[in-house]
């Protein structure tokens, strides 16, 4: 995002917090998309990504007068973003979410495979990102997709900056041991 | 060379390899940005790990696009939700630079013309006054720069005033570069917008007059900045 979208982001927070529906709209527009694809990322349910944008623009009308504009303000729709998924997937009960992450995880093994039969090491790339924890995913979009850099992704995950890029790399390997599993060798590790 | 690379997956990972996605997405400093190009460039190992990263961010951002986008039902309930919330009292929670944003945005450009006009023939008056005492006060005898024994010898020990300055911004500057320039000065409005011009104090401590004559030169050599006189 470039200086002045951000600063121009600041100045609709502003309104914002003066009650302006239009400058919610703008930045609503602005936003949208990519905090709800960093939703559905998360809660893998398009209905409840859809219920956690509207909660997450909400939270934004009632506190924005609150911003002080330390981080971007893309960084906090994406920290608030996170806590409301999070808030969400508990609502799920936990024994359900472990299945569906080790289910994942077989699918994608078994996947890729057949992607790879087909020689689309694309493919495959994108089944074994899908199958990442949630925790590992979140990071990886965070970097590559949402383009945050560490400092940005230690505050929206509430994590130290070290961790952030150990946590990545780890990311990254189970990528490689995912991708390993369904005969897929890129030259790394 | 390729220490780096090799002890990836059998030790720790080094601080470099650590660093090559945020490479991949631009979003290191300078000086890092710098440090990872140079290691690329002495480890063909990292740079093959590189290859594959870039790879995996193209992937990534494929992945994320093919989502799609929510449906307008989101936005629609977004809108009920907030027409249910109650009235704003406004300025009632802004901070300090959502207030002064504010104002700047609710004045028209005639209105920001006409107080950086008054405000300069105000200041031109003041500077008259003030030259008219100094030339007054003037005796036509020199002093020396010797010790006065009529005066107790002191030692300023920085308690005296911050300097203020008058300041009158270029009506093309944009709220972000005048926060970022009181930023950067450690200044601070103490009286706001009469005539088109500002009160600043700059940090918390009192300066020489050569300090104050060279903070004013910086001054007016902002882009954003038409007009900076200090004042008591």
């Amino acid at each position: 995002m470039s200086a002045t979208q951000a600063a121009s982001d600041d100045v609709l927070i502003a309104r914002i917090a003066q009650g302006d529906r239009l400058a919610m709209q703008v930045l609503y527009g602005r936003h949208h998309v990519r905090v709800f694809r960093f939703g559905l990322r998360l809660v893998r349910d398009e209905q409840v990504a859809e219920d956690l944008i509207s909660e997450v623009f909400l939270d934004v009308w009632r506190q924005a007068g609150k911003f002080e504009g330390r981080s971007a303000v893309s960084t906090w729709l994406l920290a608030i973003t996170r806590f409301k998924a999070l808030s969400a997937l508990r609502r799920r009960k936990d024994v359900e979410l472990d299945d569906e992450a080790a289910n994942a995880i077989e699918d994608a093994s078994d996947d890729p495979e057949v992607a790879v039969q087909k020689k689309d090491t694309s493919e495959a790339l994108r089944k074994c990102l899908t199958a990442l924890t949630p925790e590992h995913r979140e990071i990886v979009d965070l970097v590559y997709y949402h383009e945050k850099s560490v400092e940005e992704v230690a505050e929206i995950v509430g994590i130290p900056e070290n961790t952030v890029k150990t946590r990545l790399f780890y990311a990254r390997k189970k990528l490689a041991d995912l991708l390993k599993a369904a005969g897929v060798q890129r030259g790394w590790p | 060379m390729m220490a780096a690379s090799k002890k990836m997956l059998e030790q720790e990972p080094s601080e470099i390899e650590m660093l090559l996605p945020f490479h991949a997405a631009g979003t290191l400093n300078a000086r890092d940005a710098r440090r990872v190009e140079e290691a690329l460039a002495r480890d063909p190992a990292l740079a093959r790990q590189y290859a594959v990263i870039r790879e995996e961010y193209a992937e990534t951002i494929d992945l994320n696009e093919s989502l799609g986008a929510p449906s307008a039902r989101a936005m629609q309930k977004l809108f009920v939700a907030i027409d249910a919330e109650p009235a704003r009292q406004p300025w009632a929670s802004l901070n300090f630079s959502a207030r002064l944003s504010g104002f700047f945005a609710e004045l028209s450009p005639r209105t920001l013309a006409w107080s950086a006009s008054l405000g300069a023939l105000a200041l031109l008056l003041q500077a008259g006054v003030i030259g008219a005492v100094l030339v007054k006060n003037q005796n036509s005898t020199f002093q020396t720069a010797s010790l006065s024994t009529n005066e107790p010898i002191t030692r300023d020990l920085g308690g005296g005033a911050p300097p203020h300055a008058l300041v009158r911004f270029a009506p093309d500057a944009r709220i972000a570069d005048i926060t970022a320039l009181l930023d950067h000065y450690q200044a601070s409005i103490v009286d706001g917008a009469k005539g088109g011009m500002f009160r600043l104090q700059f940090g918390n401590r009192a300066m020489s007059k050569e300090e104050i004559a060279a903070l004013m030169g910086r001054l007016q050599s902002e882009k954003i900045v038409s007009l900076a006189v200090p004042t008591p």
